[in-house]
């Protein structure tokens, strides 16, 4: 396996702004994304009630449940995905860092540079395999040919793909496999370089081959960005989360440790769920 | 069931096709001419000479009522439509000869067919040349001779349009400058001896001049060109002088192979498609109409294509998907149905009147009362076309965006992209050959359309192109001519119904042709960009 420190070189702006968004290193993780007392409505129903969480920095964190349980519109909710549905209604405080992130003066185009996320069917627009890493970028305004370049390169080895593309970087991303369309997606993703990273179910439409690399990455990846994962796959979360939140019927019930949520979960529900009861 | 259908159309419009395309492209073959010996009471044989146009039976009393004979017992007749030309000295160039009328029919070797500028086709036999009068006695050398002089002939002649067309169409363009610059001098009211003045007379005393100059060798060129005259008699024996000046063409089709007869054919039919055409449209080329429907068409594309994209993004994208929204999209679908002759009322009042009339006041006001936008024009009725045809690309539009994936969108969003960006950037590209559906179904309909066209800018007869090397080069206010119009014009107000059929045809198919044309090339590029996009909206 391609060590993290092989391929992703830092520059020395990288350790400026890990030492200012960071603090230094400490034991316990940092909060990175607090949710505060969230309600969403669908028109009059409502599908999220009252969650209360705090995802930690650099860790990955699963949200799993039984379909409808409102992980997807959770997981939305934090690049204000939701906004794009006019009958959605929320309240309470999401932060993102310090910024609440539904306040009004905030851009909502900036804070999705922010926390970039991958969705469940790998969608590369039909452009080159270069313009797709690329896009995000030159919608920043970036044009210098040798800065997209070696942005590109970066995302797409951080991605596990630049060996398997680098010498049809300009065929259309369309030719690619499935399982390489996703991590093309994870790459378009992660070179805008944002602080977090939504997965939504981003192996379900995948062969367990895929499936495993998308894994492995995921592994790899968490060194630089906090990780949100949506998922279906129990073992998928128990290989691939640090923390793991269980959701019912738009509630959050049980929220922790992987291995106690595994192991030792407090509530019943959970227990039923995760040993196959239902779901 | 279907396939009985589907195989029925088929046949409908293959037949179509194939019977407009025997109709117009058989026009073109150079016929042999025929001479009928007549029968007649009197004993003194009369001949006829012409092509065969048509044949038909008819029953024998239809014959015998128009006073012709038809022995007892007879029950139907065979009778041809001979084409014998000569209006000039007969009145009349078609007529039907039933098979009782005549004794012999044969195909003489030396008649020669005549296309003349006027008059229609001449048929019979060529006696002799003049030239300034004097009879040159030319004997064998008669057919050699005429072939020389007859290319000498069209030299003059393409001289002459040279100089009428391109230098004196400069000259007077100039001068007609002149005179509104000196017309809006009087109508800013300057002073009578501002010097402004004085230098467009000077001005203008040049291209006096060089006008007078072209009058002069253009008249040369006139004079040299009737120096000749072919001598030549109909097939009664009467004596007929055609100058050379009116003679477009002649040729002896009894003499020629089918060799010589394929040239002549491909010669007329470039002539159909590049010449102007002659003698109110029932003879020559319809170049002018090509070339007006074309512009018109790709003037009304290139206004219908923006105006339809922005109105569907807006209706899809941003507008909100309310009750007004949807009383839009209705009326929208409901403007496509309105008949075109509507929308030629609606050009003519609102774009020639009120538009048109508003720019003239405040842009031209030194052509007045001469309108120049304030009638119809190219560009009236690219405009109404553009209005006709603006739900088909709205509509068309509107359904190549909601085909596009929700997730491809999410995806340029969740990247950062604002709702514009993503427009612009992914969804608009990938929409691309909708909008080119749209226009595709926009060209079909506007090629074909003639009614609105009669109201805001078609014309029977254009003097010029409106494309010339005169500035401002493509000329929107001009009148312009159109095949569609032109099928009507030659079909149904001409003169000579008879000898404008075959062009109905011709140009029928020369319409289609183009429609064809215009739309495989649409068709071909969105085939292009459809491959392209095609995987990520499946």
């Amino acid at each position: 396996m391609v060590t993290n420190n092989q391929v992703k070189p830092t520059s020395a702006l990288d350790s400026i702004k890990i030492d200012v968004d960071r603090a230094g290193p400490t034991i316990k993780p940092q909060t990175c994304l607090h949710v505060d007392g969230l309600d969403l409505f669908y028109g009059d129903s409502q599908a999220l009630n009252n969650i209360k969480m705090s995802i930690a920095e650099k860790k990955v964190t699963a949200f799993i449940g039984p379909s409808g349980c409102g992980k997807s519109t959770l997981l939305r909710c934090f690049n204000r995905m939701n906004d794009l549905i006019s009958s959605v209604r929320i309240t309470g405080k999401v932060h993102l860092k310090e910024q609440d992130i539904y306040a009004k003066e905030v851009n909502v185009a900036l804070l999705r540079q922010r926390v970039g996320m991958v969705f469940q069917k790998p969608n590369p627009f039909p452009k080159s395999i270069y313009d797709n890493v690329a896009y995000g970028l030159r919608i920043q305004g970036i044009k210098g040919r040798k800065i997209l370049d070696e942005a590109v390169e970066r995302a797409l080895r951080s991605a596990a793909l630049w060996e398997e593309v680098k010498d049809r970087l300009t065929e259309s991303a369309l030719g690619l496999s499935g399982g390489q369309q996703q991590r093309l997606v994870i790459a378009r993703a992660i070179a805008i370089e944002p602080e977090v990273l939504l997965l939504d179910e981003p192996a379900s439409a995948l062969d367990p081959i895929s499936t495993l690399k998308i894994e492995e990455l995921i592994y790899e990846l968490k060194n630089d960005y906090t990780i949100v994962i949506v998922t279906h796959n129990m073992q998928q979360a128990a290989r691939v989360s640090d923390y793991t939140a269980f959701m019912y019927l738009g509630d959050l019930i049980e929220f922790g440790d992987t291995t106690t949520i595994f192991t030792r979960p407090a509530e019943k529900k959970t227990e039923d769920y995760i040993t196959g009861r239902y779901g | 069931m279907t396939a009985a259908t589907v195989s029925f159309c088929l046949i409908m419009v293959f037949g179509l096709l194939g019977l407009i395309m025997f109709e117009g492209l058989g026009h073109f073959w150079p016929k042999n001419s025929v001479m009928l010996e007549m029968k007649s009471a009197n004993s003194e044989i009369g001949y006829e000479l012409g092509e065969i146009v048509d044949r038909e039976t008819v029953p024998a009393e239809q014959v015998r009522a128009l006073g012709i004979f038809v022995p007892e017992g007879q029950v139907a007749v065979d009778r041809i439509l001979l084409k014998t030309g000569n209006r000039d000295v007969a009145g009349f160039d078609f007529h039907w000869y039933a098979t009782t009328q005549f004794i012999r029919l044969e195909y003489p070797l030396a008649a020669f067919t005549a296309e003349r500028e006027e008059w229609g086709n001449f048929y019979g036999f060529a006696k002799d040349l003049e030239q300034d009068g004097q009879k040159l006695n030319l004997g064998d050398q008669l057919w050699p001779e005429i072939e020389r002089r007859l290319d000498r002939k069209n030299e003059l002649k393409d001289r002459i349009n040279h100089l009428q067309k391109k230098e004196m169409g400069k000259v007077n363009h100039n001068i007609e400058r002149l005179r509104l610059r000196s017309k809006k001098l009087d109508l800013a009211q300057v002073g009578l001896n501002d010097s402004r003045y004085s230098e467009i007379t000077e001005e203008r005393l040049t291209w006096d001049k060089r006008y007078q100059a072209l009058n002069h060798e253009l008249a040369e060129l006139y004079s040299e060109m009737s120096r000749d005259t072919l001598v030549a008699s109909t097939a009664a024996g009467q004596t007929l002088k055609l100058p050379f000046s009116t003679l477009i063409n002649v040729f002896q089709p009894n003499r020629m192979s089918v060799l010589e007869k394929l040239g002549h054919y491909f010669m007329k039919v470039g002539e159909f498609v590049f010449d102007d055409p002659r003698e109110a449209n029932t003879e020559g080329g319809v170049f002018p109409a090509i070339f007006g429907t074309v512009m018109m068409v790709m003037l009304m594309s290139v206004i219908v294509t923006p105006f339809g994209v922005v109105a569907a993004i807006y209706l899809h994208e941003y507008a909100h998907q309310g009750r007004w929204t949807q009383i839009i999209r209705i009326a929208v679908n409901n403007l496509a149905g309105v008949p075109s002759i509507v929308y030629g009322v609606f050009g003519l009042g609102f774009f020639v009147y009120i538009v048109g009339g508003s720019i003239d006041k405040l842009l031209f006001p030194a052509l007045l009362p001469a309108p120049t936008f304030g009638t119809p024009g190219l560009l009236w009725s690219s405009l109404t076309l553009a209005l006709l045809t603006v739900p088909v690309v709205i509509v068309a539009t509107e359904e190549g965006l909601s085909r596009i994936p929700r997730n491809i969108r999410e995806g340029s969003l969740a990247l950062g992209a604002t709702k514009a960006e993503t427009l612009w950037r992914t969804v608009l590209p990938m929409a691309t050959p909708a909008m080119i559906t749209g226009l595709i179904l926009a060209v079909a309909r506007a090629a074909g359309e003639v009614a609105p066209l009669m109201m805001v800018g078609v014309v029977k007869m254009a003097p010029a192109l409106p494309l010339d090397t005169n500035f401002p080069y493509l000329h929107l206010d001009q009148k312009f001519m159109h095949l569609g119009f032109h099928i009507y014009d030659v079909g149904f107000q001409s003169p000579n119904v008879e000898a404008a059929r075959p062009l109905v045809y011709a140009t029928s198919l020369l319409l289609v042709v183009i429609i064809i044309a215009l739309n495989l090339t649409a068709i071909i590029v969105r085939n292009r960009l459809r491959e392209k996009y095609d995987s990520a909206e499946s």
